[in-house]
């Protein structure tokens, strides 16, 4: 008992000089960032947080009196000429459209983390684009299929995954008793069982939705957690992005709808024990709950983890705005205090995530007793 | 050109600034009751304190969702 005690108090301590050790890092990436920038304009806080916040085609881990330090991605393009693949270290961390990679008979150009046909010759500021009087380019783009920051990062989760529950399985061959990592995902596997699956699902027929259920809660779970680590293999802001959300959602739609039985669609276009007028009136509105639903799933995990990044990256900023180093230890403190509070979001929202799409399987299922 | 004007001046006031401080009011409200009556219930019995407040922390980060949905369209729409 007495040392169980011990551990905990152990982790958590542990658990806390890593998020305090992680704070300051973020202010050193934005230090970076900023000393870019002074020498043409000002601190621009919103464009410094949505270059964090989305994503890029290199992974850039400092910079070193003034020259960027990254780590280059594989550039994967489908042009007109057929399949162009290069690394992301030929565009020179140029971002603005002014350095040309020729490949293939074609000359490619980079601006604002998109690839696009660069023009025969540079404007007076140097960009091979023409851009529009919004500032949006007006040139042509291949089909863009990079191992980006984002597809990297989701790449190194999968395999932290496979690794963590291939260790966690194999300590059950011997004699069924967790070993080692298995003691830490064993109580998660059986909270997703005995709390999400079987109440929602019911007892008949939740077997067959666990692995679904398990690999969106972990997979979830995981990116998040990646997402709050800010130095090299993570800091991608994965599940902060709209299109991995979309994806999820989608297959809880896909899964909600093909295994839907007669009940749900009746309750949904001709709902018994209620007025005629009354179902003519709810039967568009039950029809667009079944798209709704999805959406909210989506919109739900993408605005919590974007904005969770969104304020501890413009809380470090502060020190930036004033520009006074008096600030920063107020910053770092909440900054230090959110981050904490996003650990447990965090796990709150891949827990939602997965409960509501157990939820609404379960709701499809229901066998209803009239 | 007094509707120019008024353009011009409108163009000025920070709405998405606005519409995240209102939203903002909405979550304040919404996690203010759940903590309230979940404080309630727990007086009440405080042998289901777990299980109360489990449900509160789910609950109100639904409540935070909304709020946060609100922010993301001021982003967009800003």
């Amino acid at each position: 008992m007495k040392t169980t005690k011990f551990n905990i108090i152990k982790n958590l301590i542990l658990g806390l000089f890593f998020v305090l050790a992680s704070t300051p890092s973020f202010a050193i990436d934005i230090a970076n960032d900023s000393k870019d920038s002074e020498i043409e304009e000002e601190f621009n806080v919103t464009d410094m947080i949505m270059h964090h916040v989305k994503d890029a085609h290199e992974f850039h881990v400092m910079d070193w009196k003034g020259h960027a330090i990254s780590i280059p991605l594989p550039i994967i393009l489908w042009t007109e000429n057929g399949l162009v693949t290069f690394m992301s270290s030929e565009f020179q961390h140029d971002d603005l459209g002014n350095v040309v990679v020729e490949k293939n008979g074609q000359n490619f150009v980079k601006f604002h983390e998109e690839i696009y046909y660069a023009n025969d010759s540079a404007n007076e500021e140097g960009s091979y684009l023409t851009l529009n009087t919004e500032d949006h380019p007006e040139n042509s783009y291949p089909m863009d299929f990079s191992i980006t920051k984002l597809v990297f990062s989701m790449f190194f989760s999968v395999i932290l995954l496979v690794f963590i529950f291939g260790l966690s399985a194999r300590s059950y061959h011997k004699n069924g008793v967790p070993k080692g990592i298995a003691k830490f995902t064993e109580p998660l596997v059986v909270f997703i069982r005995d709390e999400v699956a079987i109440p929602n699902i019911g007892e008949k027929n939740y077997k067959k939705f666990m692995p679904f259920l398990l690999s969106l809660f972990f997979f979830i779970w995981i990116n998040n957690m990646m997402g709050l680590i800010p130095f090299f293999p993570f800091s991608a802001n994965l599940s902060g992005n709209i299109a991995f959300t979309l994806v999820l959602a989608l297959i809880t739609f896909v899964i909600t709808t093909i295994v839907a039985n007669k009940e749900y669609w009746k309750h949904i276009f001709w709902m018994p024990g209620v007025p005629v007028p009354m179902k003519l009136f709810l039967a568009p509105i039950e029809f667009m709950g079944i798209f709704i639903k999805p959406i909210s799933l989506m919109i739900r995990l993408f605005a919590n983890i974007t904005a969770g990044h969104i304020i501890v990256l413009s809380l470090i900023s502060l020190i930036f705005i004033f520009e006074s180093i008096w600030i920063a230890p107020i910053s770092i403190a909440f900054s230090f205090f959110i981050s904490i509070i996003e650990v447990l979001v965090v796990a709150i929202q891949a827990y939602i995530f997965t409960m509501l799409s157990a939820l609404y399987i379960g709701s499809a299922m229901e066998e209803h007793e009239h | 050109m007094s509707l120019l004007l008024l353009q011009e001046a409108v163009s000025y006031v920070p709405f998405a600034a606005i519409g995240a401080g209102l939203a903002a009011i909405g979550a304040g409200i919404g996690i203010g009751k759940i903590g309230g009556s979940a404080m309630e219930a727990i007086a009440r019995q405080p042998e289901m304190q777990g299980k109360i407040q489990s449900s509160a922390i789910v609950l109100i980060a639904f409540v935070e969702a909304v709020a946060l949905f609100a922010v993301v369209v001021s982003l967009i729409a800003k």
